[in-house]
């Protein structure tokens, strides 16, 4: 059971992968990665990580409704994550004539955008609280135990099954292909939302269906990895890729190449370290966006 | 109901921590910042957990972290920006990056703490997580109190120059407020108030306590000072309501009542902002008004 760590690598992969677990969450992990980091690139293109980070935490909620309700917990992740960002999209709407005239998320946006952004964010806070404390409520009523809430946020990619995986397979393939459908039209709304507007794309049902996509990755990915690590993914390698290079295709396959090295090398360090996978896969992704902006500078 | 004295202190302590999360948060609504307040609120998770780790009291380690990541979110976000932190575009970025790495190392605490001594690890982290306004002992409610009224009060000094630094820093840069070293106080008073709120409502509901209330008071009205005074009151008054719905029904947690409170209220103010609002909203009408003097603030025409 001990795992031994020699200086030959070809070893060391060997006993990694002797254990069926590992290999499951191998493959989990770079499923996790690849979606994440395309997803997540477009997150940090629109500087929506606060939106990103408040669906991750909607798998509290989620898990804590379907624990008292005796659902599976999968389904609660993907009712609340759908019903966050709906929520979310609604919230922000509230500033969307403002928001629409002021060109809201231009960089050096007149009066009227900045003002929209702030309620955007004040509608996002109360939608994550909200939520955070109707989870609280559940686990209350539920009589819940503890142990289970850390595994929730933090997560771990142990005990991942073979049916898991294929599930996550599905989903992160759907959610891809659909962003790739919409893919144009998002990033010119992302880029420059005045201009698309007046070209005639649909900027506010492009920026629902991106919420909508993002909760349901979120979702998937949350019910395996806890969601610190989802949003972790999410941000960091996006972030880092953007740091070096304003071209989209470079930008993406960057941003899949850090996700999937994080990964890889997170579980490694975790698997011969025994150091909870939460941590090495943040502070590895940490390094990554540090070394970015260095190298930038 | 008063006659508890968990209650006394759940009030005293409350109170405090609702009127500093009132005023703070209005600022933090109105710069923009409220996922900076975000990220500060999960960074007291990994404080207290570190200093559980260490074996210190667990304020220490919570005031220490929020400290800490307000400073250096001050220096690696706004270290570009003309002032303007909000509308730096790479901040959302770097706190989102910078957040969630401090949380993996709460994480990692969190680990050597369970597996250094023995038990004991699920009440701290329920502790941090979910506040303990209840379980708050009179010295400690006297302590937020003071800490409570001194963020006030500090906030109070600095109001003034704030708001115009946040309203409009490119003429206030030109006035002679210096906006950057304002920013950096305001995020680190922010940090104060996230270590602070964390033991009554826990670091995931403290969110609650600072974006709601402001939120609600700035859909509402535009008069600053009105606002900031609605925020405070708004915040007051959920926890008053939120620890005594939480007294009578026991399987509701105080937290999770406060912030329930504090979100319902956002919510009415939202519908009816957005009624009054119908020829545009009410607080950008008055904002706008506020800032007609600068030149950079003419929306652009369709």
């Amino acid at each position: 059971m001990e795992p031994g760590f020699s200086v030959n690598p070809l070893s060391d992969l060997e006993a990694l992968l002797s254990y069926p677990f590992m290999v499951n969450a191998l493959e989990a992990g770079t499923i996790v990665a690849v979606m994440a980091a395309l997803a997540g690139w477009l997150m940090v293109l629109r500087r929506q990580s606060f939106a990103g980070h408040t669906l991750s935490l909607m798998s509290f909620p989620g898990a804590a409704l379907a624990a008292l309700v005796g659902w599976p917990f999968v389904s609660g992740y993907y009712l609340f994550c759908v019903a966050g960002a709906l929520a979310i999209a609604v919230g922000d709407g509230g500033g969307s004539r403002a928001w629409g005239a002021g060109g809201g998320r231009a960089w050096g946006a007149g009066g009227s955008g900045r003002r929209s952004r702030a309620q955007e964010s004040a509608a996002t806070g109360a939608v994550q609280a909200g939520a955070l404390a109707l989870g609280f409520v559940f686990l209350s009523v539920y009589g819940g135990v503890l142990e289970d809430l850390e595994t929730l946020l933090f997560g771990s990619f142990v005990g991942i099954s073979s049916g898991q995986v294929l599930t996550l397979l599905v989903v992160a393939v759907g959610v891809l292909a659909l962003l790739a459908f919409i893919g144009r039209p998002l990033l010119m709304a992302s880029i420059d939302e005045v201009v698309a507007d007046a070209r005639g794309v649909p900027v506010r049902v492009l920026s629902v269906v991106f919420l909508l996509l993002l909760g349901l990755a979120v979702a998937a990915t949350a019910q395996i990895t806890g969601a610190l690590l989802v949003f972790a993914l999410l941000v960091a390698p996006a972030a880092a890729a953007q740091q070096l290079t304003a071209r989209i295709a470079i930008g993406l396959a960057l941003s899949v190449a850090f996700a999937l090295a994080v990964t890889w090398l997170g579980l490694g360090i975790s698997y011969f370290t025994n150091w909870p996978l939460g941590f090495t896969i943040t502070s590895l992704a940490f390094v990554v966006y540090l070394t970015a902006r260095m190298v930038r500078r | 109901m008063l006659a508890q004295e968990f209650i006394r202190n759940a009030l005293l302590a409350g109170s405090c921590v609702a009127l500093a999360s009132g005023a703070i948060g209005y600022f933090v609504v109105l710069r923009g910042q409220v996922f900076a307040g975000d990220a500060l609120s999960h960074v007291a998770f990994t404080g207290a957990l570190a200093a559980a780790a260490a074996g210190w009291d667990l304020r220490v380690g919570l005031f220490l972290a929020t400290v800490a990541v307000a400073i250096g979110l001050a220096s690696l976000g706004g270290s570009r920006g003309s002032g303007a932190a909000r509308l730096d575009p790479a901040e959302d970025t770097t706190i989102g990056v910078l957040f969630s790495w401090v949380l993996g190392l709460g994480v990692l605490f969190l680990y050597l703490y369970s597996t250094g001594s023995a038990g004991g690890e699920g009440t701290v982290a329920a502790r941090t997580l979910f506040g303990s306004i209840f379980g708050l002992s009179t010295a400690e409610a006297w302590a937020a109190a003071v800490v409570g009224i001194a963020l006030v009060l500090a906030l109070a000094v600095i109001a003034r120059p704030l708001l115009f630094a946040t309203l409009d820093p490119v003429v206030a840069r030109v006035r002679g407020v210096p906006v950057r070293g304002l920013g950096l106080v305001f995020l680190v008073l922010l940090g104060l108030d996230a270590g602070e709120a964390t033991q009554a409502v826990g670091a995931l509901l403290l969110l609650g306590l600072l974006a709601a209330p402001a939120g609600a008071a700035q859909r509402l009205t535009a008069n600053p000072l009105l606002g900031m005074g609605l925020s405070m009151a708004i915040a007051l008054a959920s926890v008053w309501a939120g620890v005594t719905l939480s007294y009578e029904i026991p399987a509701l947690p105080p937290g999770s009542a406060i912030v329930g409170v504090a979100v319902g209220c956002y919510v009415l103010a939202a519908l009816l902002g957005g009624r009054m609002g119908e020829g545009g909203a009410i607080p950008s009408k008055g904002v706008g008004e506020q800032t007609s003097a600068s030149p950079t603030n003419v929306s652009p025409p369709r």
